[in-house]
């Protein structure tokens, strides 16, 4: 069966992948960083644990249920903080936050947003953008969070 | 003048429910290709699309009518005035009500309940009263009974249903008792379809001298709706699920109740008179209206009345119960669908949810087909909780859905099986 190219873009290889095959799904009980979100007009619902070595962040749990977008923009999340230190993780955020809301990507964005820039496409479908961006809010969160405890 | 508009051009051709293919033509928005595909509209339970004699009158009486009602000596506001009030009079019609002033016009069923919630509510429910709705509501017929209860700290209690989605009769029988104040049930489901037996439900809370308020927002554009055989105390709905125009709906009250009722909202239309001592409130309907109406919404909502009831609401029924019966059994045959509400007595909904897809994930596929569904938890969120689903993909059906769209719908998911298989 020949697919538009519309839906394509929405549901590439890679994103599919990550639905079908979540990484990192187990759950941290002794992480540094908790964080949920749901959104409950779609019943998305994603939880995030962070585990931190030293400064930078060793290990991720990433637990979901929701659609495509969502589940796989949590999978992939889990995917792109590991090693990095709290606030390149914030900026990564930002950067991907920018991108959902069509801010036009410089060089060292692109290089920054790697494989995440696969959801650039969803921007052609404006109401999967907020399945795209849970993942990333709840972070935000719980990072913030986190600091004002600390 | 509107009046005539829309009886002509249902009398031009023989109104047969059989001739769809005809009945499609009167629907301008039916002929548009969506994504490059010919729209499969199946969301009709969100809201139906307009007949050309309703966007015709709304045409009309905007270019040859515009004035306030109720208010003006002139020609013009005599005829807003007269077709406003003969909408009326079709909606009691419809309705099967005994008096045109047991309708108020209000924006929708949502206001219309809250309307009965602000005005009946608030005089009749006191501390530890109890007020019985369903678990299959809409949220409109929860928050403002919340609200209500909140207030005045009063408790809602809640109809249990079934795995098909049928209410627990004998458990309503028990929930029933001298502390029930008052029972808002809904008429026919929109998440489910499920088709409550009101007769018997208002006949239970009438032993009590319980009033009943029956939320007919998916039922009247379905089902014959006879307030008077049902027995009901309010019966509310919305005029842009009947193929009228947004914004415009009606609640039906008995006129013995709504007289001893407060006002609902205070301005203009609803006063006899006023001095800064003292206001003497407007008669029947007029008490409940209270500054300018929506007047093209409601004439709309009369042509449009008149269009559907043109068509012969048991024909309709039959048709629709056809439709209902070919889509449960063509998505039956996906063996990972499930269906959400399998009552006996159903109509018009095919709700489902699919293993290991997400509706939304379906509804976005579906749409690049060209097909237009519902996908979320329909403002039902304790029917979804009930079912164990965060969502469910809805199907719902009108009389110029054709069995060809059932098919384009089973086609559509078999795509979505194989983009996720
Ligand atoms: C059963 C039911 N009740 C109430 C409503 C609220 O109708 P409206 O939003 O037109 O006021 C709806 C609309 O979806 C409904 O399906």
């Amino acid at each position: 069966m020949v697919r538009s190219d519309k839906l394509d873009d929405l549901y590439q290889e890679l994103i599919l992948d990550h639905y079908k095959n979540p990484r990192n799904r187990h759950y941290i009980e002794e992480a540094d960083i908790k964080a949920e979100a749901d959104n409950p007009f779609c019943g998305d619902e994603i939880a995030l644990q962070l585990k931190l070595a030293n400064s930078h962040v060793g290990e991720v749990g990433y637990q979901g249920k929701g659609c495509s977008i969502c589940r796989a923009s949590g999978s992939m999340l889990s995917e792109a903080v590991v090693g990095r230190t709290l606030e390149e993780i914030e900026e990564l955020a930002a950067t991907f936050k920018g991108m959902m809301r069509g801010r036009e990507l410089s060089k060292i964005d692109t290089e920054t947003l790697g494989e995440l820039k696969v959801f650039l496409d969803i921007l052609k479908y404006p109401i999967r953008i907020k399945c795209a961006l849970l993942a990333w809010v709840a972070l935000e969160e719980g990072i913030q969070k986190f600091r004002s405890r600390a | 003048m509107t009046n005539s508009a829309a009886s002509k051009s249902v009398a031009e051709r023989p109104p047969l429910i059989q001739d769809i293919a005809r009945i499609r033509e009167d629907f301008p928005i039916l002929k548009q290709t969506v994504h490059g595909k010919p729209l499969v509209y199946l969301d009709n339970a969100a809201t139906t699309q307009k007949p050309q004699v309703v966007i015709d009158t709304l045409v009309r009486y905007y270019t040859t009518e515009n004035s306030n009602v109720h208010r003006g000596v002139h020609y013009l506001s005599e005829q807003a005035t007269q077709d406003y009030e003969s909408a009326r009079t079709k909606i009691r019609r419809l309705l099967n009500a005994s008096d045109d002033c047991e309708i108020i016009f209000t924006r929708g069923a949502t206001e219309g309940i809250n309307l009965v919630a602000h005005s009946y509510g608030r005089q009749h429910i006191g501390e530890g009263d109890e007020i019985i709705i369903s678990a299959m509501e809409h949220h409109s017929n929860i928050v403002p009974w919340q609200i209500l209860c909140q207030e005045k700290g009063a408790r809602l209690r809640v109809i249990p249903i079934n795995d098909d989605g049928e209410l627990l009769m004998d458990d309503y029988a028990k929930l029933l008792g001298h502390r029930t104040k008052l029972v808002s049930i809904v008429h026919l489901s929109n998440s489910l379809g499920t088709i409550n037996p009101i007769e018997q439900i208002v006949e239970m809370a009438h032993s009590y001298g319980v009033p009943v308020l029956v939320d007919g927002a998916q039922a009247v554009p379905h089902l014959p709706v006879d307030v008077r055989r049902l027995g009901c105390d309010f019966y509310v709905f919305s005029g842009h699920k009947l193929f009228g125009p947004t914004g415009i709906g009606a609640v039906y009250g008995r006129a013995e109740l709504l007289d001893s009722m407060p006002p609902y909202q205070g301005g203009g239309d609803m006063i006899k008179s006023v001095t800064f001592e003292k206001t003497l409130y407007n008669s029947l309907p007029y008490k409940f209206e209270a500054g300018t109406p929506n007047i093209a919404g409601a004439i709309g909502l009369g042509a449009a009345i008149d269009y559907f009831t043109a068509l012969e609401l048991d024909k309709i029924c039959a048709y629709e119960h056809e439709l209902l019966k070919y889509g449960t059994k063509r998505l039956s045959t996906i063996g990972s669908l499930r269906l959400i509400g399998t009552a006996r007595e159903k109509a018009g909904i095919l709700s489902f949810v699919i293993e290991g897809i997400h509706a939304h994930d379906i509804g976005t596929i579906l749409d690049s087909e060209g097909i237009a569904i519902r996908t979320g938890h329909h403002c039902t969120q304790p029917v979804m909780d009930r079912f164990g689903v965060p969502a469910t993909a809805r199907a719902s059906l009108a009389f110029y859905n054709t069995k060809a769209d059932i098919d384009a719908l089973v086609k559509g998911l078999d795509r979505v099986l194989e983009i996720f298989s």
